[in-house]
């Protein structure tokens, strides 16, 4: 497995465990808005930040904990892997 | 008596002193902010707003929007503000329904604000500006309009004490928000409190946190504005986001701060507050929700040196009891403080539900009379009706708050609970009833009704119960984004619990009791 889709795929189960039980993990798209729509609300997105710089080794800046950076599964893949040096 | 003289006595004052301050570093001197004011005042009436209509804002939080809200009252009209962040359909009718003239609109909303006002037949004047952002684009907004037709310098409307100043549209509990209406007497007696209770001094600077369309700005703005003191303004992304918010507090040097109480306890949980100097800071306001103790006390523990304050009050009434919290809080207290004393300017009393003033130490429901209480709902005159005690024959209006409290034999007053279905969430008040009505909207859903739960870190946790027409679960991902679509963030449900069919009382009603007790 190439280590960009381990990380979206690590995203994507720590998200539905944590915020989405008993959703169908199909339904939670690549593009689906989490922040725009209150899946992730100020407090589930600080967990994820901390989550993702935990398991992945990385900083993530204040500026960058917002919904530009956070709002889709793709866009915060993107962030995760553009930190690890990965072309996405 | 009118919000647009404290500006102008700054102005001549204070000229160059900083009046609006946004962290990218750009800002307003009282000077700056007075002419930008002006020729929005100019530009308005040009456009035929006149003394006692409404002007729309629909902007993101920037100098831009104080600029407008100054612009608007000069013109002699009231401002309604709305959340940027909240859905279209929302805004839309916020502003179709007290038939704003004109809207001050960032240019990303003015296409669907358009559309949203023309599906309900109205059609104000449009003042479009590309972003926001230290005053430029409405400066620049303004400079276009001047070029293709001047607009010729008047006076500032003088506006009378009755007058509307704003409305702040709040939840509903019939499905639609309702717009509290409120005069330059309700605002000028509340910032003529505040002098005299805080003692502000031209050198303070303070925080503007909460947005606009929420109650909490009018102390952030006019506060200020009245001593010639800095407005520094906190955008609604950095808002939220705890470790910003803390660096931004340090680096423009805040002397008061005030917000929800929500928000300082994600500042005392995940600020890293030890990492910045503090020094500045003299006075730490909160209103809005009940402070646990746990937050407030880990708060007063990383910031030690202010000094205090919870106040209390309805939209309807702005602040209407305070409370000094005592400078050590005992470890063994759990219980929230009091809301504390009427403030100096105004008159309470305690009511059993036949409007009858209980006796010392009874719970009953906080009625509050006085300058600050408002002149009612915009066009819901049974609303209004209902909002007062009814009979009395003295003359004096009573706004029932819908707030049960006790008085504790020191005069203090402690908060109980409400008497109705709204509740408070990182200090916006919910109306359950207004969830319920966009859920019943959802095509899967056949009963809803809505809870809410203490809940150690969200305040209150929103929980839909719900069954639905093919008696299965619907997708949470789905229900999130059509409630997103439909309703402000923050009212959101924050979990979805699906029931065969909802419960229900010996008389057939849905029985909250029990969906509160299995939340």
């Amino acid at each position: 497995m190439s280590q960009i889709v381990f990380i979206h795929d690590t995203v994507k189960s720590f998200i539905l465990d944590e915020f989405l039980p008993d959703e169908n993990p199909d339904a939670l798209e690549d593009s689906t808005p989490l922040i725009t729509t209150g899946i992730l609300d100020s407090i589930a997105t600080l967990q994820l930040v901390a989550f993702l710089e935990a398991k992945f080794d990385i900083q993530i800046q204040a500026h960058e904990t917002s919904v530009d950076h956070l709002n889709t599964l793709s866009d915060i893949a993107r962030l995760v892997a553009s930190k690890k040096g990965l072309e996405t | 008596m009118s919000l647009q003289k404290y500006l102008s006595t700054s102005a001549r004052t204070r000229g160059d002193h900083i009046a609006v301050q946004e962290p990218s570093g750009a800002a307003l001197s009282y000077r700056e902010l007075d002419a930008l004011s002006d020729r929005l005042r100019d530009r308005l009436i040009a456009l035929g707003v006149q003394r006692g209509d409404r002007v729309g804002i629909y902007l993101h939080k920037s100098a831009d929007g104080i600029a407008s809200i100054f612009g608007i009252l000069k013109a002699g009209a009231a401002y309604v503000p709305v959340d940027p962040l909240a859905p279209a359909s929302r805004n839309g009718y916020i502003h179709g329904n007290c038939s704003v003239r004109a809207v001050i609109v960032e240019a990303r909303f003015a296409e669907t604000h358009r559309a949203e006002l023309a599906k309900l037949g109205a059609s104000p004047h449009l003042i479009v500006l590309n972003g926001t952002g230290g005053g430029l684009p409405l400066r620049d907004a303004l400079n276009v309009l001047d070029s293709a037709a001047p607009a010729t310098p008047m006076a500032t409307i003088d506006s009378a004490p009755d007058d509307l100043a704003y409305i702040l549209y709040t939840s509903g509990s019939t499905g639609k928000p309702k717009g509290v209406m409120l005069s330059h007497r309700n605002a000028c007696d509340f910032v003529n409190w505040c002098s005299e209770a805080f003692e502000p001094r031209p050198e303070d600077r303070f925080s503007s946190h909460a947005p606009f369309h929420f109650d909490l700005s009018i102390l952030d703005i006019y506060v200020p504005i009245k001593h010639g003191a800095t407005l520094c303004l906190v955008p609604e992304d950095i808002g939220k986001e705890p470790v910003g918010l803390a660096k931004l507090i340090a680096d423009q040097r805040i002397s008061v701060w005030y917000s929800a109480p929500s928000i300082l306890s994600l500042l005392a949980q995940f600020g890293k507050l030890s990492t910045h100097d503090y020094s500045n800071l003299r006075i730490v306001l909160f209103a809005g929700e009940v402070f646990p103790v746990v937050h407030l006390r880990s708060t007063k523990k990383q910031l030690p040196h202010p000094r205090y304050f919870n106040l209390y009050g309805p939209t309807e009434t702005n602040v209407c009891t305070w409370y000094e919290i005592p400078p050590v809080i005992p470890e063994d207290r759990a219980d929230p403080y009091p809301i504390g004393r009427v403030c100096s300017n105004l008159r309470g009393k305690i009511v059993d539900p036949d409007g009858r003033e209980v006796a010392h130490g009874q719970e009953g429901e906080l009625c509050i009379s006085g300058p600050n209480v408002m002149q009612g709902y915009w066009d819901m005159p049974e609303q209004t009706a209902k909002a007062f005690l009814s009979g009395g024959g003295s003359g004096a209006r009573w706004y029932k708050t819908g707030d049960l409290v006790i008085a504790e034999p020191d005069g203090n007053l402690r908060y109980v609970g409400r008497r109705d279905r709204m509740i408070k969430k990182r200090g916006y008040r919910i109306e359950l009833g207004e969830i319920e009505v966009c859920l019943y909207r959802h095509p899967g859903v056949r009963e809803a009704a809505v809870v809410a739960i203490p809940d150690e870190t969200l305040g209150m946790k929103v929980i839909a119960h719900m069954s639905t027409n093919d008696s299965g679960k619907l997708s949470i991902i789905d229900l999130k984004r059509f409630c997103s679509e439909n309703l402000p963030l923050y009212m959101v449900p924050d979990a979805f619990r699906f029931h065969p069919t909802l419960p229900k009382t010996s008389t057939d009603k849905v029985d909250y009791q029990t969906l509160k007790n299995t939340a």
